[in-house]
């Protein structure tokens, strides 16, 4: 296990790259989207690699044609691309026809959230979780650094069906350095100290991580979980997790109150009829334009880790009061 | 399978009246777009086109025929159940409850691979598929039935342009050129003339046929198939939306008419 943090893209892309010499069964494609390592997929594996230019439509329905003839098909492009430019074609081609056809195809967006960071809403993702999550058939995993994102692969290989992989487009520090996200529960509990639980998917683990940390310096009892498997999870290890809890905090890189994480458990609660308190964290919906580092626009739109540090520690007076 | 020895005028005959019949029983399918494609798919199944198995629709040595123009296949009901693919009684329950057949067709019916409902989505797909058999060392061919009208879908120049740069010699386009969408007449919508220049720009071999000629669509079928030159081939279809039908066919609003039970079934006594 590197103990250097790398981009999850390039560690995803090596374990491909290193299956692709063994299994002649498995192709990629991209529309017109690079890495580092991608240039030894294309070039050791030319006859297994198609770029099908600008044209997200087309990735998708070649990618759906290769997988209905037996390939397992790794997609490859931006986030928001890669989801939105070609949701249609997604849903008929991948989530309805699944429903009948088997088929391994697996969607790796890059550029969760606000990880273009100077690109602007049309580059930046904040829509996804929510469109790729109702969507019946499909995975939707979202890693919160590269060693859960290799571990992914060995899902995409052995689970069939399509999946949406979430990855963030820059090199974020290393969260499984000891241990190995356990991919068959679907979450990972790093903290379980009762009090209120932060529950964060992709990059908002670090924030959710460095605020309980500065919570517990305080005196409060903070626990934190890492949901890298939004849809797939299993339910009953989590409501034993959640129900150690007087409330618990869900925090996304994503639109708040429009279909997200937030939205998940919501109905989770509901649904087991919990008696859980909530507060959900995500950004306020509305496109903004202002420049800055990832952190700065985290605060602008209420999800850096002041604006949850202030929301949670409300929160738990809340609770107590 | 194949039926070289059919007669192909008299089995297109009996598919026109069954999916007229199918029609008056189930109002709610698309009967003028399902009328101007019956000699193309005739031609394909049984003018020794396609290879199929009934039994076994997905058998990996089949054809794949991809029906893109979903709705606008109706026809294929009485094919499909006349060849074997499932009991021709099924075409009693088009539309009903406990039945498979719906108004528009859906991936459960076998025989179709994908879904078509939904326009511009076939030909894409079927690239995919085209490429993955000549990776795979396979010989089968790929064909899409496609109407003009999805021709506007900006997604199937996207396909068009891959197919002639992977040079998918194995993939074919039939277009069922009936000329009119579903407000209009194409023509007047976005114009699509000179179909076969725009195709012969992007790379593709061009055919062209009287749509309706059931022996001269299997004899250009027959000669497209044939030809493997690194070029993926679209035969240009002419048709008539509502071929037979007075008051339907070639007229412009022709996808929304449902012509009266009265003049089906004297259309059907007529035409027996």
């Amino acid at each position: 296990m590197s103990l250097k943090p790398l981009a999850m893209r390039d560690v995803l892309l090596e374990r491909i790259w290193q299956a692709m010499a063994e299994d002649e069964n498995i192709f990629f494609t991209t529309a017109d989207f690079g890495s580092p390592v991608l240039d030894k997929i294309r070039s050791d594996f030319p006859n297994r690699f198609v770029n099908v230019g600008i044209a997200e439509q087309n990735l998708i329905n070649v990618s759906a044609g290769l997988a209905l003839e037996g390939y397992t098909v790794f997609a490859y492009a931006i986030a928001p691309f890669i989801t939105m430019r070609c949701y249609e074609q997604i849903r008929v081609s991948l989530a309805l026809l699944s429903e009948v056809r088997p088929m391994n195809i697996n969607l790796i967006g890059v550029g969760a959230g606000y990880s273009y960071v100077v690109s602007g809403p049309t580059h930046q993702c904040y829509e996804d979780i929510t469109l790729m999550r109702t969507l019946p058939n499909f995975k939707v995993l979202s890693p919160s650094d590269h060693v859960c994102s290799g571990e992914f692969f060995d899902l995409c290989i052995n689970t069939k069906g399509p999946k949406y992989l979430r990855l963030d487009a820059q090199v974020l520090p290393i969260i499984y350095k000891n241990t190995l996200p356990n991919l068959d529960m679907g979450f990972h509990v790093h903290h379980n100290d009762g009090g209120v639980c932060l529950i964060a998917t992709g990059y908002m683990l670090h924030t959710a991580l460095a605020v309980a940390e500065k919570l517990r310096a305080s005196g409060y009892l903070v626990g934190v979980i890492d949901l890298f498997n939004i849809s797939n999870f299993d339910a009953d290890k989590l409501q034993a997790e959640i129900e150690a809890y007087s409330g618990i905090v869900t925090l996304e890189e994503g639109f708040r109150g429009r279909g997200g994480v937030d939205a998940m458990f919501f109905e989770f609660i509901s649904r087991r009829n919990l008696n859980t308190r909530m507060l959900n964290i995500g950004v306020e919906a509305a496109y903004h334009f202002e420049l800055g580092s990832r952190v700065e626009l985290h605060e602008l739109v209420g999800i850096g880790p002041e604006s949850v540090q202030q929301s949670v520690t409300l929160f738990i007076q809340q609770l107590s009061d | 399978m194949k039926n070289s020895s059919i007669d192909l005028r008299k089995k297109s005959h009996w598919v026109w009246r069954e999916t007229l019949a199918i029609h008056r029983r189930a109002p709610e399918t698309r009967i003028a777009s399902s009328l101007s494609c019956v000699e193309i798919f005739v031609a394909l199944y049984y003018g020794g086109i396609l290879n199929y198995d009934s039994k076994q629709p997905l058998i990996e040595s089949r054809d794949r025929c991809i029906i893109s123009k979903g709705h606008g296949s109706i026809c294929m009901y009485p094919i499909l159940g006349d060849l074997g693919f499932y009991p021709l009684d099924e075409l009693e329950r088009v539309c009903e409850t406990g039945g498979f057949l719906g108004g528009i067709p859906d991936p459960v019916i076998p025989g179709y691979e994908t879904v078509n409902g939904s326009l511009g989505h076939g030909l894409g797909v079927a690239t995919g598929m085209a490429l993955a058999l000549k990776r795979k060392g396979s010989d089968q061919s790929v064909f899409v039935v496609a109407g003009d009208g999805e021709l506007h879908e900006g997604a199937y120049w996207e396909a068009i342009m891959f197919a002639s740069h992977h040079e998918l010699d194995n993939l074919h386009l039939i277009i069922d050129n009936n000329k009119i969408s579903m407000l209009d007449y194409t023509d007047k919508i976005i114009s699509h003339d000179s179909l076969a220049t725009r195709f012969s720009a992007f790379g593709w071999d061009c055919f062209d046929v009287d749509g309706h000629d059931v022996e001269a669509v299997q004899e250009t079928l027959l000669k497209m198939k044939k030809n493997r030159m690194a070029k993926p081939k679209v035969l240009i279809a002419s048709t008539l939306k509502g071929h037979g039908v007075p008051g339907l066919e070639n007229a412009a609003l022709s996808h929304i008419i449902n012509p009266k039970p009265e003049l089906i079934d004297n259309l059907l006594e007529q035409n027996s």
